[in-house]
């Protein structure tokens, strides 16, 4: 049952929302890279808290005037509206009060949200209008999705992707040094507000699919996820429409499968088991290969040390350092060097010696930069280089 | 003190024909410019001219506004009152022709990117938000690289570098805006020696060829041999002319206060005489 879902053949329907739900998740994986490089990752909280009184009352407005309450576009419209104001009451805050602005955003979030409540149980004992499924736009649910409705999402979608691809480049201008940007030429006042506009369009597009709780997660989670993998901002935000899309694809399909399950929840935890996979594996900044960063560095120093120490005749007092050096055969046990240590512990005298004389040299000063203690010096200089800097070097030392 | 700007301005309104005029504008023109943070002014309606092909150092103690006051010439922070000229033109129509250096410490550098990227968001004004980027546009990033030294740093990430290294960056992305006029704020703050050295032969070579050079100084040891015009500031201008005329003990009395004693001063100056 979950292969067919998620190979799409639960039928046209299911798979059309699959499909609308996975470029909603491209969008907001890619959209939230942007906002995260801009620092600005909690605004989506109040950006998606503050759609629930729109969405209320937009709710109540079409019942009013004898529409079907649950009109997608229509609820739409009413999320977009307030979450817009909400915008303009922290932008307010903070331009007119001394609040910061995580103080500014957790005012308005629990404010709206409170309202949004409010009105929401007032639907709950009107009469008319199928007010039963409304508060789906909390936690999301594909269930009862039209494909009028996929079709709205996949369409929005994929509009804001262009956008974006149009604006990237003076959106990464801006978070890495909007003062820069600025003098460039940049509106940055625009570009932050084409950014939240964006925001707003994934958070409105993804209420019925994900839930206005949980869909910070999808704009978030994927471009934290991404970081991990890369260290290039473009690639990054690639990374991040692709782990917001499979998110979303997963979610989408599992709930097809399982009607009672919130899509929303499903959606997050599928993302967080992307996270979790690359916060362990990731090969640049994932804890496995961090952790085996350590243990090198941590032998790199010590077999440094007791080369160096076996070069001078000093006794070799750590543990592992003689471990280490009997077990790479530099060293017997008893701490006498072999005939390979007495090799590799002149070389690292000699290297000492060099870097020192490289280092009083200031006509290598970037270079000299890079002195670590470690870093053999036939990698950092030609061996042209070498011979220069070793008829600067005391007569016993410079011979290899 | 006599406004610069209120001094008839027969050149500036006839960019385009400057060579038929007998003087140039000056690269940068301040007219009472007032710029407070909150209630709290921090540059107090200041005059400032600077020639076109000069190299200016702006100098005072911390705190004086002279990073502000960079920041209000380029539109960074607003003032309450005053008037900024670039080449005898408001900034709006000068931007091509200025160039920024800010403080390293203004960005995040864990930003996900390599030095070449950097570099070439000083062509993003070039660019604009549909052409795309062609090898000359990557040829001429590696070319201002080249200029600071960096070239063998093009695709390292951002977030390796030394503070020297970082600096000498933020000068190639300068570099890469062919601007006219140069803004740099504390260019040698943390940086090495080498790096120090590289910097002041970048900016000596663009005076050289006719460019225009303005930097928030700090080290008041090496202004004369950087520098040859200062302006001196505390809120308020203090002085402004060339070095040797301005570097006087009374002068650096009245901007920094008692936090700069006359010994000091006095030792400075011999300092200098001797080098």
């Amino acid at each position: 049952m979950i292969w067919q879902a998620l190979s799409l053949q639960l039928g046209y329907n299911a798979s059309l929302v699959a499909i609308g739900a996975t470029i909603l998740g491209i969008a907001a994986g890619v959209t939230g890279s942007f906002l995260f490089l801009r620092k600005r990752a909690l605004v989506s909280d109040a950006v998606s808290h503050a759609t629930l009184p729109g969405i209320g009352l937009a709710f109540i407005a079409m019942v009013a005037l004898g529409g079907e309450g649950r009109f997608l576009p229509g609820l739409m419209l009413g999320a977009a509206l307030s979450s817009g104001l909400g915008l303009l009451v922290i932008g307010w805050m903070l331009r007119r009060t001394r609040l910061t602005e995580d103080a500014a955003i957790g005012a308005v979030l629990s404010v709206f949200f409170g309202a949004g409540i409010v009105i929401l149980t007032v639907i709950q004992s009107m009469q008319s209008g199928r007010q039963a499924g409304l508060e789906s736009v909390l936690l999301g649910s594909t269930a009862g999705m039209l494909r009028s409705d996929a079709l709205v999402i996949g369409t929005g979608g994929a509009l804001v992707l262009l956008a974006v691809l149009l604006l990237r480049r003076p959106m990464l201008a801006v978070g890495f040094d909007s003062d820069f940007a600025a003098v460039t030429g940049t509106n940055v006042a625009r570009i932050d507000l084409a950014m939240m506009g964006l925001v707003m369009a994934v958070t409105v597009l993804g209420i019925t699919t994900v839930g206005l709780v949980l869909i910070v997660a999808l704009l978030i989670i994927p471009a934290v996820t991404a970081r991990l993998w890369t260290d290039n901002a473009l690639r990054m935000v690639a990374l991040a429409g692709l782990a917001g899309g499979l998110s979303a694809y997963i979610g989408a399909a599992v709930s097809a499968t399982a009607p009672a399950l919130p899509t929303g929840p499903i959606i997050v935890l599928a993302s967080f088991v992307l996270f979790a996979l690359s916060l362990a594996l990731a090969p640049a900044r994932g804890g496995v290969a961090l952790l085996l960063r350590q243990i090198r560095f941590r032998r790199r120093v010590h077999r440094r040390q007791g080369l160096l120490a076996l070069a001078l005749g000093q006794p070799i007092h750590e543990p592992f350092t003689m471990a280490l050096l009997a077990r790479e055969g530099m060293a017997r046990p008893d701490g006498v060097a072999t005939e390979a240590g007495r090799a590799a512990a002149a070389k690292a005298l000699l290297d000492e010696a060099r870097w020192a004389a490289l280092r009083g040299d200031p006509a290598h000063g970037l270079t000299a930069s890079r002195y670590d203690g470690l870093t053999p010096i036939e990698t950092v200089l030609t061996p042209d280089q070498i011979a220069e800097l070793d008829r600067h070097l005391p007569r016993a030392q410079g011979v290899a | 003190m006599v406004n610069p700007l209120s001094s008839p301005r027969a050149v500036s309104r006839t960019d385009g024909v400057v060579a038929t005029t007998p003087t140039p504008p000056p690269a940068l023109e301040v007219g009472g410019l007032t710029v407070a943070y909150g209630e709290k002014p921090v540059v107090f309606s200041v005059d400032m001219a600077v020639a076109q092909g000069t190299m200016t150092a702006i100098v005072g103690p911390n705190g004086a506004g002279k990073s502000t006051l960079l920041k209000a010439v380029l539109g960074l922070v607003k003032p309450l009152s005053g008037e900024v000229r670039l080449f005898g033109l408001p900034l709006s129509r000068a931007r091509d022709r200025v160039a920024y250096v800010p403080q390293r410490a203004s960005v995040d550098w864990d930003f996900p990117a390599c030095v070449i990227d950097v570099v070439l968001m000083g062509l993003h004004r070039e660019l604009g938000l549909l052409r795309r980027l062609r090898p000359e546009h990557l040829a001429r990033a590696r070319a201002c690289l080249a200029r600071v030294g960096m070239e063998d740093f093009a695709s390292r990430q951002i977030g390796q570098l030394s503070g020297g290294q970082q600096q000498r960056v933020f000068l190639a992305r300068a570099l890469a805006q062919s601007a006219d006029l140069y803004l740099l704020d504390e260019p040698f703050a943390g940086v090495d020696a080498a790096t120090e050295k590289a910097i002041i032969a970048v900016l000596k070579d663009l005076r050289a060829e006719g460019r225009t050079i303005v930097a928030v100084h700090h080290d008041l040891s090496t202004i004369r041999a950087y520098f040859e015009h200062m302006f001196l500031i505390n809120m308020r201008a203090i002085a402004a002319g060339p070095v040797a005329e301005v570097f006087t003990s009374s002068n650096l009395q009245r901007a920094y206060g008692g936090r700069l004693g006359e010994a000091q001063v006095a030792g400075m100056q011999a300092a200098d005489a001797a080098s």
